[in-house]
């Protein structure tokens, strides 16, 4: 097998956004002291009249972003997930969300991926947060194509969105000519009618491996690449439930309000079928490489696939 | 408008306030009636607004960052124009366009929806950085309650507006004294107020926040101000000219009943009458 290209989704959403000033000038770039690390600083760099650094201050990045929307601006605001989402849930609800306004929510450092950091900036709870909002659109994507495509769909939909983005490369797998980004879209990427697994980010990516190790086992397995996870797209989960009876989510993300319950939402409502869902088992991170920590927590590969085993049992 | 006509508006939104809350059984008279001069003065002599056009991208604007001062705002806009005065009195009811707390996508004129305390100062700040973005001569008017400065995020917005050298910000804050749980002082003093502000590099102005003079003045003083953002600080009495809300925190929230409804429209009948005597 030929080198898998890696690059870290915060990468690719710096480089869009920096194309994406080059042709709208109305776009904005907000940070919060992290522009290095979720890379709106090479959108900064381009663009310093149009990049404001807020400061240790993410509220206040929150809430000035929805003054800059509401004065015809379309702010792009970074900082890591945990804080742009956990610290600011309230801003972005009632400044941002309540008022519909044009704000842009970039988050880097999802996950447990994040490493050595630890607990206290893994967040593992974003997707559950941003989901609860009334309106917001959530992306998840899983690699540098897929990142631009959603970056730039984002700058394009009027109203907020939030795009979860990760600290650690990862493989580009969708680089090929099938590629097709359609907003609110799955994407079937392996067909198979045993179970389904249905995935979203870096864990699209180990699902696919997983799905090759069961194939070794006589286990066809289905992969679904979700890739906006609100509005979410119910016909390819549904027609999932229907022909593989078994659903299994794959996300980095807690199991509590993430991919896996949106899943659950659709599934329990229009067709239901069990779902096992893997992703961080309502417990904090811990310090560690990225690595090592995908596979403490079974995110990987090898661990996608004995959890989808353990439940083919 | 000159001075008296500036009170004898300032007492007809009064009345709108009083008889909106009253109707809508639920809402925040005190700190509405506190700041009544300084959002009669704004809308009626300082702002280059147009009642026909709300959306107007030039516009100067205001954020109510004490949103639960809404009545206030409503009061105020109605007289302006913004929309039928009848209105006022389908405050928090269904299908009111008239929310508990300001909403910029229901109510026109609501540059922007607030009621949770702290946000609305920070979206202030960034309607000014898109002024100066956009190159663009509109002014940002924000006003605050003296409680709601305890909110950490106002004095992240004010560093911020410091160290932007935000001009074309005027910060407001209606110094009544008084927050739900008692005297500011008391629960958490936020004094000294205009002190904390210039040390945030605002210009910062005193004033008595029912003094059409002093507020006109101030306004205009901001406006001679280059390279940092203005504070001004309105000494203000929660509940003003309403005889048994004056300076009682215990009308920071809460709706007359009948017989309170009508002593308190005699007050303003009273103020009213006092005007028309001049």
């Amino acid at each position: 097998m030929s080198e898998v290209k890696r690059i870290a989704t915060r990468v690719s959403y710096g480089k869009t956004l920096a194309e994406l000033g080059r042709e709208n000038d109305r776009i904005v770039a907000l940070d919060a002291d992290l522009a290095g690390s979720t890379n709106s600083g090479v959108f900064g760099k381009e663009f310093p009249e149009r990049f404001i650094n807020c400061g240790i201050a993410e509220a206040n990045m929150a809430s000035i972003s929805a003054g800059l929307a509401a004065s015809g601006m379309i702010p792009f605001m970074s900082s890591f997930a945990m804080f742009a989402t956990g610290r600011n849930y309230e801003q972005i609800r009632n400044s941002i969300g309540y008022p519909r306004l044009n704000v842009k929510i970039c988050a880097s450092h999802a996950g447990v991926s994040v490493g050595e950091d630890g607990a206290t900036h893994q967040c593992c709870e974003d997707l559950a947060l941003m989901r609860s909002i009334p309106g917001m659109v959530v992306m998840c994507p899983s690699d540098d194509i897929e990142t631009k495509a959603c970056v730039r769909a984002a700058a394009e939909y009027k109203g907020p969105v939030y795009i979860r983005l990760g600290r650690l490369a990862v493989p580009v797998i969708n680089d090929h000519p099938d590629y097709k980004f359609e907003w609110g879209k799955g994407m079937t990427l392996r067909e198979g009618n045993d179970v389904a697994i249905i995935a979203t980010g870096l864990c699209v990516e180990s699902s696919q491996t997983a799905a090759e190790m069961l194939a070794a086992d006589g286990i066809n397995a289905r992969v679904i690449n979700i890739h906006t996870i609100k509005p979410i797209d119910e016909d390819i989960i549904v027609k999932a439930a229907k022909e593989c009876g078994k659903i299994v989510t794959v996300e980095e993300h807690s199991v509590i309000g993430g991919l896996g319950s949106a899943v659950c939402d659709v599934v329990c409502e229009k067709c239901p079928a069990v779902v096992k869902k893997i992703g961080v088992q309502d417990v904090y991170g811990y310090s560690g490489p990225a690595l090592d920590l995908l596979a403490a927590f079974k995110l990987d590969g090898p661990g996608v696939y004995e959890q989808i085993k353990e439940f083919l049992k | 408008m000159n001075e008296l006509q500036l009170k004898k508006t300032a007492n007809e939104i009064r009345k709108g306030i009083v008889a909106s809350v009253h109707s809508a059984r639920a809402g925040h008279p005190g700190g509405s009636l506190s700041c009544t001069e300084l959002l009669t003065y704004l809308y009626f002599e300082e702002m280059n607004v147009d009642p026909k056009n709300p959306k107007e991208i030039d516009r100067d604007r205001l954020v109510l960052s004490k949103g639960h001062a809404a009545p206030a705002l409503y009061a105020t806009l109605a007289e302006k124009g913004f929309f039928p005065k009848e209105d006022l009195l389908t405050l928090r009811k269904i299908g009111s366009h008239l929310q508990g707390h300001p909403d910029m996508k229901r109510t026109p004129g609501v540059d922007m929806s607030t009621g949770s305390l702290g946000q609305g100062v920070s979206a202030a700040v960034g309607m000014a950085v898109a002024a100066k973005m956009q190159k663009r001569d509109y002014r940002v008017y924000t006003l605050l309650g003296d409680g709601e400065i305890q909110e950490g995020q106002v004095w992240e917005a004010a560093m911020f507006a410091g160290a932007r050298k935000l001009d074309n910000l005027v910060v407001i804050v209606d110094n009544n004294g008084l927050q739900i749980d008692g005297n500011v002082a008391d629960v958490c003093s936020p004094y000294p107020i205009d002190a904390k502000f210039a040390a945030f590099n605002f210009h910062v102005i005193n004033i008595d926040g029912h003094d059409f003079n002093q507020i006109a003045a101030a306004f205009e003083e901001a406006k001679t101000v280059k390279g940092m953002p203005t504070a001004i600080i309105a000494k203000t009495i929660k509940g003003k000219d309403v005889s048994f809300m004056e300076n009682n925190a215990g009308w920071h929230g809460k709706a007359t009943n009948n017989e309170e409804f009508a002593v308190a429209m005699e007050d303003l009948e009273k103020v009213g009458a006092a005007l028309c005597q001049k």
